[in-house]
C-alpha cells in the first residue's frame, strides 16, 4: 500500500463488503460459541428471526414508517427555516452579525436535554418529536449554510457585477447556485444526525416508531429485536444516504463527475 | 461611443498597526480615446490592476475622477466589461449561459441574446462548445468563454486583466492573435476601447496602439510609447524590426521599475 493512491472499483467493493463479513463472523462466533451468553447478546440468527417475527407479528413497518416520517417532517420544517436564514446570514454580515452569536450558542445545547420540556409544552404527541428534531436540526444547517454562502468566491461576484448584475441578481444568481451543492451536502450531514435524535425522542414517551419498539424489546430482554431495531436504524441511514448523494449527483452535475 | 478620462486617481489602503497608509497609485491621469487600444505594463505589485479595477468600478480611488463617456464612474456596470486572470466562469452556467448572464440581467429579450451569444460564440471559436461545463474547458477556452460573456453586453470599454496570464505560452499567444481578430472585426469606428493590463512586453507591443508604462510601487504611468505597427496585425510583426526597437526601448523602461520592485 502506497499513501494516498487509489484503489480500483471492484477492489474497494471487495474490502468494503469484507469487513462487513468479518464483524458479522465474529458476532457470529461470539454468540454460537457460547463466549457470550444470550441474555446480553443475541446471535446474527437470533436477531433475524427476531426480526421476521416483529414484522409478520407486530406491525413494525408501521413502526419504521412513523420513524421515517417524524425524522423526514422535523428535518424538511428545520431545513425550510434553516437555508433562507443561512443564505441571507452568509450574504450579508449585518444579519449575520445579529444572528450568528445566538445560533453559535444555541447549537451547542443538547437537543436531548429538551425533551422534558417540550412534554411539558407540546404532550408526548408527534409534535414534540417533530420540535425535538427540529432543535437539533436547525442552528445545524444554519451555521453550515452560512458558512457555505459566506464562502462564495469573491472573483465570481466581481465577474457579476461587471457583467451588470445588481444585488439581487447576486443573491439569485451567482451566491446561491454556488453553495447548492456544498448546502445539499450540509443537509446530507444533519439527516444523518436527526436520524440519533429520532430515537432517543421515541425511547421517552412514544407509543410506536422504531426506539418505542427497542424499548419495549428492553423489558422482555429481547436483545435480537433491539439488535434487529438498530440494524434497521443503521439501513434506513443508509439507504437514504446513497439516495442523497445520487439526487445530488444528478442536480449538480457540473460540480462533480 | 465616447472615451475613457481619468483625472488625479490616487488609491492608498489603510495601513496595520503602526504602519502608516500604503499609497498603491499616484495621482494619474490618463485619456483614453474611442477605439483605442491601450496595454498598461508594469511590475507586480505596481498598482496597474488596482487601476483596472478602479475603472471597472470594483475598486474606489482614495481621490480623483475616472469617467466614461462624460459619465462618472461610482459603481460597477456592464457597459465597462471585464476580463480576469483567474478563471471566473460561472462553473454551475454552460458556455452558452455564461455567455448570455449579462444579457439576462439586464432583460434582454430571450430571442435577441440567443442571437447575441450566437454570434460570439462564432467569432470566439466556440463553436461546437455551448452546451460544455466550464470544467470541461481548457484554460485558454474557458478565456475565449470570459470574452465572449464580456463581448455580449456590447460594453463600449473592455477591461481586460492579465487573461492570458495563466496560459502557457503557445496558447497565450494564439489568445492574443484571437483577441486581436474578434477585436479588429468591428469597423475602426466602431471598434471597443480596450485597456489590457499585462506584465509581458510582448504582449503589451503586439496587441496595442499605445504602451503605458507604470513605475514600482507606488505606481505612476512614467512612460508612454506608441506602436506605430498598422493593424491588422498577426505574429509576423513579432519579428519586425520595428517591434524589436520597441521591445528594446520598453525592456529598458521596465526593468529599472523592476529592480526597484525588488529593492523595496
Amino acid at each position: 500500500m502506497e499513501p494516498l493512491k487509489p484503489v480500483s472499483a471492484p477492489a474497494r467493493i471487495a474490502l468494503g463488503i469484507g469487513f462487513f463479513v468479518l464483524f458479522i463472523g465474529a458476532w457470529a462466533l461470539a454468540t454460537e460459541t457460547g463466549l457470550v451468553q444470550p441474555l446480553f447478546l443475541a446471535s446474527p440468527q437470533k436477531a433475524l428471526q427476531a426480526g421476521y417475527s416483529l414484522f409478520t407479528e407486530y406491525n413494525f413497518a408501521g413502526d419504521v414508517g412513523m420513524t421515517v416520517w417524524r425524522v423526514l417532517g422535523g428535518f424538511v420544517l428545520a431545513s425550510l427555516v434553516a437555508v433562507p436564514l443561512g443564505l441571507a446570514m452568509g450574504a450579508y454580515k449585518g444579519i449575520e452579525a445579529f444572528f450568528e452569536p445566538f445560533i453559535s450558542f444555541a447549537r451547542y445545547l443538547p437537543a436531548s436535554a429538551f425533551i422534558p420540556l417540550l412534554i411539558l409544552w407540546a404532550g408526548v404527541g408527534e409534535a414534540q418529536k417533530l420540535s425535538l428534531i427540529f432543535l437539533g436540526s436547525v442552528f445545524q444547517i444554519v451555521i453550515m449554510v452560512a458558512v457555505i454562502a459566506g464562502a462564495t468566491r469573491r472573483d465570481l461576484v466581481e465577474a457579476a457585477y461587471t457583467l451588470g448584475a445588481r444585488q439581487g441578481g447576486i443573491l439569485k444568481r451567482v451566491i446561491i447556485p454556488a453553495a447548492a451543492p456544498q448546502v445539499m451536502e450540509a443537509l446530507r450531514l444533519v439527516l444523518g444526525w436527526a436520524w440519533t435524535y429520532v430515537i432517543v425522542a421515541e425511547l421517552i414517551g412514544a407509543q410506536s416508531g422504531i426506539g418505542h419498539m427497542i424499548m419495549d424489546s428492553q423489558r422482555l430482554l429481547d436483545t435480537g429485536q433491539m439488535i434487529f431495531g438498530i440494524v434497521v436504524i443503521g439501513l434506513i441511514g443508509l439507504v437514504t444516504d446513497f439516495l442523497f448523494k445520487a439526487l445530488n449527483r444528478r442536480l449538480f452535475r457540473w460540480a462533480v463527475l | 461611443m465616447g472615451g475613457l478620462s481619468i483625472r488625479g486617481l490616487t488609491r492608498s489602503f489603510p495601513g496595520q498597526g503602526a504602519a502608516g497608509p500604503t499609497l498603491a497609485l499616484q495621482p494619474t491621469d490618463l485619456d483614453v480615446a474611442p477605439g483605442e487600444f491601450v496595454s498598461i505594463l508594469g511590475p507586480s505589485g505596481c498598482g496597474k490592476s488596482t487601476l483596472l479595477r478602479i475603472v471597472a468600478g470594483l475598486d474606489r480611488g482614495t481621490a480623483g475622477t475616472v469617467r466614461l463617456a462624460g459619465r462618472q464612474v461610482t459603481g460597477p456596470g456592464p457597459e465597462r466589461g471585464m476580463v480576469f486572470q483567474s478563471y471566473t466562469l460561472f462553473p454551475w452556467l454552460t458556455v452558452e449561459q455564461n455567455i448570455l448572464f449579462g444579457l439576462r440581467e439586464r432583460k434582454v429579450p430571450a430571442e435577441e441574446a440567443r442571437a447575441i451569444a450566437t454570434k460570439y460564440i462564432a467569432r470566439t471559436g466556440l463553436k461546437g462548445f455551448e452546451n460544455h461545463w466550464p470544467r470541461q474547458l481548457s484554460g485558454g477556452m474557458q478565456q475565449r468563454t470570459a470574452l465572449a460573456r464580456a463581448l455580449a453586453n456590447d460594453p463600449a470599454i473592455l477591461l481586460l486583466d492579465e487573461p492570458f496570464g495563466a496560459l502557457d505560452h503557445q496558447t497565450r499567444e494564439l489568445m492574443q492573435e484571437l483577441l486581436l481578430e474578434v477585436w479588429g472585426a468591428d469597423t475602426p469606428e466602431t471598434r471597443k476601447t480596450v485597456l489590457f493590463v499585462t506584465h509581458d512586453i510582448d504582449e503589451a507591443i503586439f496587441l496595442a496602439n499605445r504602451v503605458l508604462v507604470m513605475s514600482a510601487r507606488p505606481g505612476r504611468v512614467k512612460a508612454e510609447v506608441e506602436v506605430p505597427l498598422p493593424y491588422p496585425r498577426d505574429w509576423t510583426v513579432k519579428t519586425t524590426v520595428v517591434f524589436a526597437e520597441l521591445k528594446a526601448r520598453l525592456m529598458a523602461e521596465i526593468r529599472e521599475e523592476v529592480r526597484k520592485a525588488a529593492l523595496a
